[in-house]
């Protein structure tokens, strides 16, 4: 059928009922192209095309999402994978924060993440950006360098800003995706179901920090790599055309873990806890240290903090 | 720590100015239960208002430990000089103008710390020693701010020894080669 004989069924001559309209008509033709594609899909792929939004999603429906993951990933990976879906723990906001002071700019970090979180190994995915920063002018985004390499760390003159994910309160990348494929979880970790997501990448450019990375290609993650350990809304694997982005690893910090970065960290510049819990060291360092947030001009909301241990 | 005997006995003789648990008189006689505790083995369970902290076993250098070996038969000398055998090996690179060994390490028995006060203090407590001088920052590792905790953030947690990030005896961080960049944009449309 050319649907451009179709496309305007008010001309005289039409072969469509009357009461057709140019909705009715869009609806029954994508209904019929997507039956279509559907008719030429496997079982599994035709539930994850039609499977409802995440939070949608009745407990029975959660599980059988789940238990299709773990076994499409155990059969692509070739070893038991597991894919949880662990709620928020309550009464838990969750907060970060950095140590400029000891930083050292070695990037352990951002390879610790990777390796836990199963990005995509070529092209390299890396969710921290650490940037090298002059001390004579100190923290200046504009004049950072993202790209340095260097014999030895601290290089002479300079600090180092590790940038991930900020975990806003106010987060802009929310706001603007138009799928409704990334929110921000009851204790505040800010998630994207890679199911939902269409790729547009609206909410990159809306990040003012450069924390969410796009998958060009199929990402490549080798099997003896990957990590089985996995969450719905963190670290499973990837498919192409969808963003991601840090998760505060959702996958071992509602098990009351830290995150690998924090666990990696060889000067121990990084500090993770509940920021509902007066006795956590994050509310340690904002109630003693002098500490920033990163584009606090923006109202974003970061919850992660930078701050001076020295 | 359980306070040993013959060790008490030396300090009340001496007299000195000596915390109740644990007295180091300028140089007592051997105290054999110390040196065995100094290891670590014994847990500061005893001490009035004692915190545990969750600390890895101090990270000697392979048969350093316990220095009585070598020093057992060897008459103390507090004389600033050129040691030779631990100093190739280990050159005193903090605040080496102001400190020598006595003034952490215990003359005798050997296999303790010292703290300022004359308190003996073994190895598996040696923060005790650093916090001395180092307050601010023992605040902080007290409450898991100075310094890299692992475990959970809502349980156990475990602390690390200052000596284990930092080289008592050069305790300034050595420089480390950062791993690679991230690709730039371009590499990655190719």
């Amino acid at each position: 059928m050319n649907p451009k004989d179709q496309r305007e069924p008010g001309m005289a001559g039409s072969q469509l009922p009357e009461a057709s309209s140019r909705r009715d008509f869009l609806a029954r033709a994508a209904a019929a192209v997507a039956g279509a594609v559907l008719a030429n899909c496997s079982p599994e792929e035709r539930e994850a095309y039609l499977q409802k939004h995440f939070r949608e999603l009745t407990k029975d429906e959660l599980a059988r999402v789940l238990s299709r993951l773990d076994a499409d990933y155990t059969k692509r990976f070739g070893k038991p994978f597991r894919v949880g879906a662990e709620p928020a723990l309550a009464n838990t906001l969750f907060g970060y924060a950095l140590d400029l002071s000891r930083c050292i700019g070695c990037r352990r970090c951002v390879y610790a993440c990777v390796k836990e979180n199963n990005q995509s190994r070529e092209p390299k995915v890396h969710w921290i950006t650490v940037l090298e920063m002059k001390k004579e002018t100190g923290v200046d985004v504009m004049d950072s360098d993202a790209y340095y390499r260097a014999e030895q760390v601290p290089r002479e003159g300079h600090f180092y800003m590790p940038v991930a994910c900020q975990q806003c309160r106010n987060p802009a990348c929310v706001r603007v995706c138009p799928a409704g494929a990334t929110w921000s979880e009851p204790d505040g970790i800010v998630t994207v179901d890679y199911n939902w997501c269409i790729g547009c990448r609206c909410c990159m450019s809306a990040c003012p920090y450069g924390a969410r990375h796009f998958n060009w290609t199929e990402p490549k993650l080798p099997s003896e790599e990957a990590n089985p350990e996995t969450h719905y809304l963190g670290n499973r694997p990837r498919p192409r055309g969808v963003v991601e982005k840090c998760t505060f690893c959702v996958q071992r910090t509602r098990k009351g873990l830290y995150p690998a970065c924090v666990e990696v960290c060889p000067v121990g510049a990084r500090k993770f806890g509940n920021l509902l819990d007066p006795a956590s060291e994050v509310r340690y360092v904002i109630e003693n240290k002098r500490v920033f947030i990163l584009k606090e001009e923006l109202n974003t909301q970061p919850k992660f903090f930078y701050f001076y241990g020295v | 720590m359980r306070t040993p005997l013959p060790l008490s006995a030396a300090l009340l003789l001496a007299g000195a100015a000596c915390t109740p648990e644990q007295g180091a008189p300028p140089l007592p006689g051997q105290a054999p239960e110390a040196v065995a505790a100094a290891a670590g083995a014994d847990k500061p369970a005893g001490r009035p208002g004692a915190e545990e902290f969750p600390v890895p076993p101090p990270p000697f250098t392979e048969g350093v430990f316990p220095c009585s070996q070598c020093h057992e038969d060897l008459e103390p000398n507090l004389e600033r000089r050129e040691l030779g055998m631990h100093e190739d090996k280990q050159p005193l690179r903090h605040g080496d103008r102001e400190r020598w060994c006595f003034d952490c390490h215990n003359p005798k028995p050997r296999d303790m710390l010292r703290l300022a006060s004359g308190t003996l203090v073994p190895f598996s407590e040696s923060y005790r020693l650093c916090g001395q001088c180092h307050g601010d920052k023992y605040r902080d590792w007290k409450v898991g701010v100075h310094g890299k905790r692992t475990g959970s953030w809502n349980g156990k947690k475990q602390y690390l020894l200052c000596a284990n990030c930092h080289d008592p005896h050069a305790p300034h961080f050595k420089a480390l080669q950062p791993l690679e960049p991230p690709p730039r944009p371009a590499e990655i449309h190719d």
